[in-house]
């Protein structure tokens, strides 16, 4: 069941132990671009990251909200300028996003054509089945916001590393335990694919032929097993380790924010797009 | 299942998080009680866990293959508390670094998957493993249930969330503004999906990990099955996680909030229902076909029985048929399931705190 990602799932014609090895090793190559793309000196780079954050959530809040697909679709090319002049390659955005995003809500969109009931503007050759007015709007509706969305989600985590972006959740009121648990989450999301990684790579290497489904099915489950002993064991050493460091539940966090001129300005034309854009939808 | 951003409007993402904050927050509050200062490595490493066991294709029966979400493992291992934390954490980072979700629909993914998800996997396996010991082939069978149920009930609830879309989100020619398929189509559609491939991948996921940890760690299942902890043949380890219990009250919360999940669904039959016939139906002629056809063809009477005429004013319910006349059709529906629980859980709590008094103890909350 493909879902809609950034992640794009490739080596699609490899074997079994190879597609599992190679789609874990694009999340890290994913997370590796991105740290790479937020050290870039561009636009959004150059903004405080709670300026980013709240201009990026201001944008994905008036795409959800917009009622006109005109602003809808403009959103989307304001998604595109912004990566210009962040540095970001509109190409890697419309490989790793737009692609997706159409794959998954493209295809989901396209019944609506004709299940949507309304005013017939044409019909299927062939099947002659009526495509409705209304049909084709809510599909470029769903689409044109997704696209967009997920644009400026990918956005923020291509010109953010992922400390600032924590660092700027906190002042969205999140519970400083919060941030700290997803700093670590995110720490040992990278330890706990390498090694499944290296548990599929070396099965791999020892596997001649291919393996039956039921086989196949069995390594998953084992290895997921594996993973989660290892997992519950380092949760353990990780906690000994930091009462032995002297933790004692208080969380201190390193680095402050300041924020120049040029932030409030940023700061004041999202706010100013959002408010426009809630005009527009109501 | 992980609903993408412009699915669902903004009232919907708005309402999905005031109905998830306060679970989070009440689970921060309790797992940080039971845990204290080892509860963030345990959900740092456990959110990681589910964040790459998400990534784990499955190779199904039939030539597909389905990802598990991991919400059976983590209810069984974790409790339900601890359980929904991790999986909402690794939904968030999926949303924010991998755009697996949205990020305005967050909410909507941790509510579908990390509380109801996680819930109803959690009692479905406490009621399926029973007392049985830690050991037991019974488990394996209560795991794979479980998260067969659990993921089941998530994507139904998902369903439901993108069926009410075109319901109550359209333009004025009757566009659909988000999901744009309505109750009818959305839930089977999930459905077929959900319990063909997803939920056996979860299930097969969950039961394999539990048939795993039965063999090479059992210690971890000793949160979930506290009676077969301790007539149980294994030896219990160094304590790895405090226990979050599921106390009765809270099995009745479950099931209270399982029911206003599926209210909804009322939504997609049509008719009234057997018996709930008003006085004025026995005489509009459609109603009255309706009743025959319902009743083995035989004819109701020309007139409303004259009790059930006398008693019709006696009482007027301040939302009659469950319509809100200022709310479209069905969004009513759906405010007077809410309403009604409301009440009920209210009742209930009322009724448990006098029966608490009479026999003098304190009343847990």
């Amino acid at each position: 069941m493909p879902e809609q990602s950034f992640v794009g799932h490739r080596h699609r014609r490899a074997g079994f132990l190879e597609r599992m090895a190679g789609d874990l090793l694009a999340v890290l190559e994913h997370a590796l671009v991105a740290e790479g793309l937020a050290r870039r000196p561009g636009l959004l780079q150059r903004f405080d990251p709670r300026v980013r954050l709240f201009a990026i959530l201001a944008l994905i809040g008036a795409t959800v909200a917009a009622h006109s697909l005109a602003v809808v679709y403009g959103l989307l090319l304001l998604a595109a300028l912004l990566a210009r002049l962040s540095h970001i390659p509109v190409g890697l955005l419309a490989r790793g996003i737009w692609l997706s995003v159409l794959l998954f809500t493209g295809i989901l969109a396209l019944p609506a054509l004709f299940l949507v009931p309304g005013e017939a503007v044409a019909r299927l050759p062939g099947l002659g089945w009526a495509i409705t007015a209304q049909g084709l709007a809510s599909a470029a509706f769903l689409v044109g916001r997704a696209l967009a969305a997920a644009s400026f989600a990918a956005l923020l985590i291509l010109a953010t590393p992922w400390p600032h972006l924590l660092k700027a959740l906190r002042t969205l009121g999140l519970p400083s335990v919060l941030i700290v648990i997803l700093g670590m989450t995110y720490r040992y999301v990278f330890l706990l694919l390498l090694n499944a990684h290296e548990l599929f790579a070396a099965r791999q290497s020892r596997q001649v032929g291919d393996l039956s489904g039921a086989e196949q099915r069995r390594l998953v489950v084992s290895g997921a097993g594996a993973l989660l002993s290892r997992s519950m064991h380092l949760a353990d050493e990780v906690f000994l380790a930091m009462r032995s460091r002297g933790y004692r539940g208080e969380h201190a966090s390193l680095a402050e924010f300041e924020l120049t001129a040029a932030d409030w300005a940023a700061l004041a034309i999202m706010a100013g797009a959002l408010a426009a854009a809630l005009a527009a939808a109501y | 299942m992980h609903i993408p951003d412009g699915y669902l409007s903004p009232a919907t993402c708005v309402a999905a998080y005031v109905v998830t904050l306060p679970f989070w927050y009440l689970a921060l509050k309790k797992v940080d009680r039971q845990l204290n200062s080892r509860m963030v490595p345990l959900l740092a490493v456990f959110s990681a866990f589910s964040f790459v066991i998400m990534m784990f294709n499955l190779p199904l029966p039939g030539g597909t293959t389905g990802h598990a979400v991991g919400l059976g493992i983590a209810a069984v291992v974790l409790g339900p508390w601890a359980g929904m934390l991790a999986i909402s954490i690794a939904l968030l980072i999926q949303a924010v670094f991998f755009g697996d979700g949205g990020i305005s629909t967050l909410a909507a993914n941790c509510l579908n998957m990390g509380v109801v998800g996680v819930g109803v996997a959690y009692a479905v396996y406490r009621l399926a493993a029973g007392r049985a010991p830690l050991d037991a082939p019974r488990r394996v069978f209560a795991a794979g249930l479980a998260g067969y149920l659990g993921l089941n009930a998530a994507a139904l609830l998902t369903a439901v969330e993108f069926g009410v879309q075109p319901l109550w989100f359209h333009d004025a020619d009757g566009t659909p503004l988000y999901a744009p398929y309505p109750l009818a189509i959305a839930v089977p559609a999930m459905m077929i999906g959900h319990l063909g491939i997803a939920g056996i991948a979860e299930a097969v996921v969950s039961a394999g990990l539990l048939s795993y940890l039965q063999r090479s760690d059992p210690g971890l299942l000793r949160l979930s099955a506290p009676a077969a902890a301790a007539a149980g043949p294994v030896a219990v380890p160094e304590p790895v996680l405090a226990a979050t219990g599921w106390s009765g009250a809270r099995r009745l919360w479950a099931i209270l909030a399982l029911l206003m999940v599926f209210t909804p669904l009322g939504l997609v039959a049509t008719g009234v229902a057997w018996g709930e016939w008003g006085s004025e139906d026995f005489g509009d002629p459609a109603m009255r076909q309706e009743i025959a056809l319902a009743s083995a063809d035989q004819a109701p009477p020309a007139e409303a029985p004259r009790g059930l005429a006398s008693l019709a004013t006696l009482w007027r319910s301040p939302i009659p048929d469950y319509e809100v006349p200022f709310l479209p059709s069905g969004a009513g529906y759906v405010l007077s399931a809410m309403l009604g629980t409301g009440l009920v859980i209210l009742l209930w709590l009322v009724a448990a705190w006098l029966v608490g008094r009479a026999r003098g103890q304190p009343v847990r909350s």
